[in-house]
């Protein structure tokens, strides 16, 4: 277990070395901040000063080596707008993020689940196809409009949520967040259906096609032989034997939840990390973006080893190759 | 006894599908007394696993039981029985143990975990008597150190491991009917000796009767005391296993015996019947095996000779039986 997870740690490194540079080299060849961050109506001599003071006067492997060289140190840079290091405003930005991504993770798999298992236990009912039918919308539907018609419907027509905003906090036990208040959730609950609609659809179907084959085997008919009643054999048989596609596909999903919800950040105006990764990429903020990607590494590599640690809980079969590897 | 454990009657069970329903049992009729066991023999896709999955009540849409079918455990009515009824008699009065036991038992629950629901299931009692209970079952199923074996998980056991942990399972209860789906088909021929001679003992222990289904007739000889023969959904001879392994009256149940290569007699060709198993979809008109019959008439493909009676209690389904087997021992 140790070895491997050393090697996960150093596959990790690399990726973020690699990662790193690239976008480093890319975000230069985008175009010149100085572009977006002087105001028009700057001389050349202001233009140079700004340039100076954030070091974009020299040569390009030197900046590169400044920053690999700070970021040795744990220092990610400055950003060119907020003039507050990156990795500092990023983190800022994290709670809020963490907050819709698992919001939206619970929403997938605490309702998605029931239903898949329900269509796939009775895949030629009324209900069952109509849970399918559904989770055909859910994949299909552009998120960005889904978004917006979430809006339409319960923040203008219907009044019920707020459109936008991320809500007042609170802070429990030393973390500030907006789930412990009633505003926080008011304003949580659209963009985390946004978020949720197409992993749930996703987790519907995994399930359904997890239950139709797992109802098939022969330990569900011995166990049905056995007298079990239906609701044990449904929740304990069943279940724990589906889990284990729909923790791995959840594992990934919920990495790019929390890197990639932009576009529904971005459409409820919700401030996490994807609003400022887009507003950052727009104003050619370098640090944000390089600090922003390789934050986003080490989470995928995180929620990786958790895939790995929860698969071993549910299969006692990787347990033992485990122990032998 | 007032009545058999196992009763029988008109047995048809039938799936549906685009061409139309297929008849995998087709009216069929038997009994097994207490403590006997019936061994209930044919070739694939006659129809014998449905049968014993239909005992159970364990067939499944579009699987649907016939009109007129009765089967009366103890002299209680099952087909049209209440699920939640059916549910308390399963594992309880009436078990099953299956084919292939690298796949009966769960992969991801713990050997105990499947025990102890078993007995819980049927029985109002705590988790510590009913983990006693799993215990002692392992123990007479003769797994060694049965506690440490409790907090395994099925891929741990051998094959033959696995199915004396369903075979214990089975009989947690002292069923009074216990159905076996050809257990010992997927094991090696030395652990089959071992479980055939342990269920056996086990089952006079409890007076369980049995239903053991299977395509191997040197099973059925050491084993079963009353034999059915099955042939495309059909039972076309039904007797004592002396009277039908020696001294078979049905062509089919003629063949099938001289198929066995232990009888044959070494460096002749294999006696085989010629043809294949009927697809139930296409089967022939009148009696399904005339096709491959060698006693075949033209009265044959007419109409499925009725079952008839003969001495010492056999019953066949033939126009043309081996009369001169008639005799009884």
């Amino acid at each position: 277990m140790l070895v491997y997870l050393i090697r996960r740690i150093a596959q990790a490194m690399l990726v973020i070395a690699v990662m790193a540079t690239l976008v480093f080299f890319a975000v230069y060849a985008i175009g010149n901040p100085i572009d977006v961050l002087a105001s028009p109506q700057a001389d050349q001599i202001e233009l140079a000063a700004i340039s100076q003071r954030l070091g974009l006067d020299r040569p390009l492997w030197e900046q590169f080596g400044i920053f690999v060289w700070n970021a040795l140190r744990g220092d990610l840079g400055t950003s060119f707008v907020y003039a507050e290091p990156a990795a500092k405003l990023i983190l800022q930005r994290l709670p809020a993020t963490f907050e819709l991504a698992f919001t939206a993770l619970a929403i997938a798999v605490f309702v998605g689940i029931p239903l898949g298992v329900y269509a796939g236990l009775n895949p030629d009912s009324l209900g069952g196809r109509s849970i399918m039918g559904g989770s055909i919308l859910g994949f299909s539907l552009p998120n960005f409009w889904q978004g917006l018609m979430l809006i339409l419907i319960f923040a203008v027509i219907l009044g019920w949520f707020p459109a936008g905003g991320r809500g007042q906090t609170a802070t429990v036990l030393g973390i500030e967040s907006a789930l412990f208040t009633l505003d926080g959730l008011k304003h949580l609950i659209l963009p985390a259906m946004n978020l949720a609609l197409f992993k749930m659809a996703l987790v519907i179907r995994l399930a359904r096609a997890g239950t139709r084959e797992v109802a098939l085997q022969d330990y569900v008919r011995f166990a049905r032989a056995k007298g079990l009643s239906r609701s044990r054999i449904v929740g304990v048989h069943i279940l724990k034997n589906i889990l284990i596609p729909v923790v791995t596909i959840l594992g990934l999903e919920l990495g790019s939840m929390i890197a990639f919800a932009v576009v529904t950040e971005t459409v409820f105006a919700y401030p996490g990390m994807g609003k400022l990764l887009i507003d950052s990429i727009g104003r050619l903020d370098r640090p944000i973006v390089v600090a922003y990607l390789m934050m986003t590494v080490v989470i995928f590599v995180v929620i990786n080893l958790v895939v790995d640690i929860i698969y071993a809980a549910i299969d006692p079969r990787v347990r033992l190759s485990e122990v032998k590897g | 006894m007032s009545h058999p454990v196992l009763e029988v009657k008109n047995l048809s069970v039938s799936f549906g599908s685009r061409e139309g329903a297929l008849t995998a049992v087709n009216d069929i009729s038997f009994h097994v007394d207490r403590g006997e066991v019936l061994g209930l023999v044919g070739e694939s896709g006659s129809g014998k696993s449905v049968t014993g999955l239909a005992i159970l009540g364990l067939i499944d849409a579009p699987g649907r039981i016939g009109a007129n079918s009765s089967i009366r455990l103890d002299g209680q009515e099952l087909v049209g029985m209440p699920e939640h009824e059916l549910r308390r008699l399963r594992g309880r009065k009436l078990a099953m143990i299956f084919q292939d036991p690298m796949t009966t038992l769960n992969p991801v629950l713990r050997i105990d975990t499947q025990m102890i629901e078993a007995v819980t299931a049927h029985e109002n009692v705590s988790e510590r008597a009913a983990r006693a209970r799993a215990r002692e079952a392992l123990q007479r199923v003769g797994i060694p150190s049965p506690d440490e074996r409790l907090l395994a998980y099925p891929h741990q056991f051998s094959g033959g491991m696995r199915q004396r942990v369903a075979i214990a399972i089975a009989l947690l209860h002292r069923p009074a009917l216990l159905v076996a789906d050809e257990p010992t088909t997927a094991l090696d021929v030395t652990i089959q000796a071992q479980i055939i001679s342990e269920v056996q003992e086990l089952a006079s222990q409890t007076g369980t009767a049995m239903v053991w289904v299977t395509h191997d007739l040197s099973v059925v000889a050491g084993l079963a005391d009353r034999v059915a023969v099955m042939y495309a959904g059909r039972i076309v001879e039904q007797g004592s296993v002396v009277d039908v392994l020696e001294r078979p009256l049905h062509p089919y149940a003629h063949g099938l015996i001289g198929s066995v290569p232990s009888r044959n007699k070494r460096g002749s060709p294999l006696a085989q019947i010629p043809g294949m198993t009927p697809s139930l979809g296409r089967l022939p008109p009148g009696c399904a095996f005339h096709p491959r019959c060698p006693r075949a008439t033209d009265i044959c493909r007419g109409e499925w000779p009725e079952a008839t009676a003969y001495p010492g209690g056999r019953t066949a389904r033939c126009y043309h039986p081996h009369l001169e087997n008639e005799v009884a021992a």
